[in-house]
């Protein structure tokens, strides 16, 4: 089981490690500034940390293995905008060039040594080969017509929050948009396709609500085990694949279908967890119970998981990559909008808060 | 030999102390101060080139017109001040 946790907070890097006593915070880096998204690559040991600057804009930093010191490293960029070009999202709006959120970071195959993918606001997907010393963007995604019909959910811009690096082919990558649906691409980003066909809305004209490019993934998951199997968590509701992201259905769970987070068993693809709360309009948990609800039987069931988790007034809210499973499927980790981590070494049966005093929680991972 | 100065703010991330520098305008005078620290570049300016919102240049205590190409004109001893506010919470 993984000791080591990355927690990602509005006001720094907190480095949390399991001990005799449960999990405590270990070390700390960029204190004060806003931490947006951490990444461990186990494949050679480096961390990585995406920072936003405010206005001084996004960038990335690199802690090499057994090192104490991070060192920036090139930003994912936009190339320059040509002259004249109408380019608007699907509010009809123009879309900016420039980085404005590294909303994904995940490492490239496990033979694909130094090979990063970025995800980004608004809407460019990048490639690195040398651990984040140079990024491509994906010209066929970027270019792709189909892209000016994305739009911005609860941000200005549209967004890639999830990537999926397939691992029976890590040429096979599926990528989910906040808003844009789910897309993928079968030979490493050269050409790519829509793949949210039977996700939808629950209100809205038809032909909005069962636009493929028009949904709003809000994380994708893919099982590593079994490989053709995702989950989803959309903004109205929950939804699963098992035909490898070609195609979706709706699943519904108690108390609530909207959230977040979304996390899968790294083996068992029918074993998946939520974190529900009160739909879109809120956004809080539903009677001010914080609860976690699990899936055993891919969707057809739920348990609702509160052991540990404040009952009473809780407010919490679960980002999106703020939920967390390891590699062993044993052990979850979620932190919260109000600072809250805890932690569940039961597959989330039970919780014990490791900090009630963190800054907002954005992203956490095991390392 | 005209100044350019940036503030305590940027130079907590980034090496950029006071440069001097012989330039006409502001856009010579950014790339020589660029030309020292190439990673500067990206916290003033954003993807396109274009200074990053709620930044301002000021020369001379004025605040420069051209925000795209940085025409405006700089005089021998003149002080330029690469400022910005700062977001958060």
């Amino acid at each position: 089981m993984q000791k080591r946790m990355l927690v990602s907070t509005r006001k720094g890097l907190f480095e949390l490690g399991r001990g005799r006593n449960g999990w405590v915070v270990k070390d700390t880096s960029f204190l004060g500034d806003n931490v947006t998204l951490a990444l461990h690559d186990a494949r050679d040991g480096t961390d990585y940390a995406a920072l936003n600057h405010g206005h001084f804009g996004i960038k990335l930093h690199r802690r090499d293995k057994g090192k104490k010191t991070w060192v920036e490293i090139a930003t994912p960029k936009y190339p320059e905008k040509p002259e004249g070009l109408v380019d608007n999202d699907g509010w009809g709006k123009p879309v900016t060039w420039s980085t404005q959120l590294i909303w994904a970071l995940e490492t490239g195959g496990p033979r694909q040594k130094g090979v990063l993918w970025a995800g980004t606001m608004p809407g460019g997907l990048f490639r690195s080969s040398d651990r984040g010393e140079t990024w491509q963007l994906m010209e066929s995604l970027w270019r792709h017509p189909d892209r000016n019909k994305w739009l911005g959910g609860g941000a200005d811009l549209p967004g890639i929050h999830s990537i999926c690096v397939d691992p029976r082919d890590a040429n096979t990558i599926r990528v989910a948009i906040s808003c844009g649906g789910v897309w993928r691409s079968e030979d490493g980003g050269q050409s790519w396709a829509q793949s949210a066909h039977g996700m939808k809305f629950d209100n809205g004209p038809k032909s909005e609500a069962e636009s493929p490019d028009a949904q709003d993934p809000h994380m994708m998951v893919q099982c590593a085990g079994a490989p053709s199997k995702f989950w989803v968590q959309h903004h109205a509701g929950i939804f699963k694949s098992v035909d490898d992201a070609k195609t979706w259905t709706e699943v519904k769970a108690a108390p609530s279908s909207f959230g977040f987070g979304v996390v899968v068993h790294p083996k068992d693809p029918d074993t998946a967890w939520f974190v529900p709360g009160i739909k879109d309009e809120k956004r809080i948990p539903v009677d001010g119970k914080l609860v976690v609800t699990r899936t055993r039987d891919g969707g057809r069931t739920f348990k609702s998981l509160k052991k540990g988790l404040p009952q009473k007034h809780a407010y919490d809210v679960i980002f999106r990559h703020a939920l967390a499973i390891d590699d062993s499927g044993k052990q979850l980790a979620m932190g919260s909008t109000t600072g809250n981590v805890w932690v569940s070494g039961d597959q989330g049966d039970s919780w014990a808060l490791v900090s009630s005093t963190l800054p907002q929680v954005y992203a956490l991972r095991f390392a | 030999m005209a100044k350019v100065h940036f503030t305590s703010n940027l130079r907590r991330h980034v090496d950029c102390p006071s440069v001097e520098v012989q330039a006409l305008n502001v856009a010579e005078a950014l790339a020589q101060a660029f030309a020292r620290n190439e990673r500067l570049k990206t916290y003033v300016l954003d993807d396109q080139g274009h200074l990053r919102k709620h930044m301002r240049i000021l020369v001379d205590g004025a605040a420069i017109k051209d925000l795209r190409s940085f025409n405006d004109a700089v005089q021998p001893g003149s002080e330029i001040w690469v400022m910005q506010a700062l977001s958060g919470g």
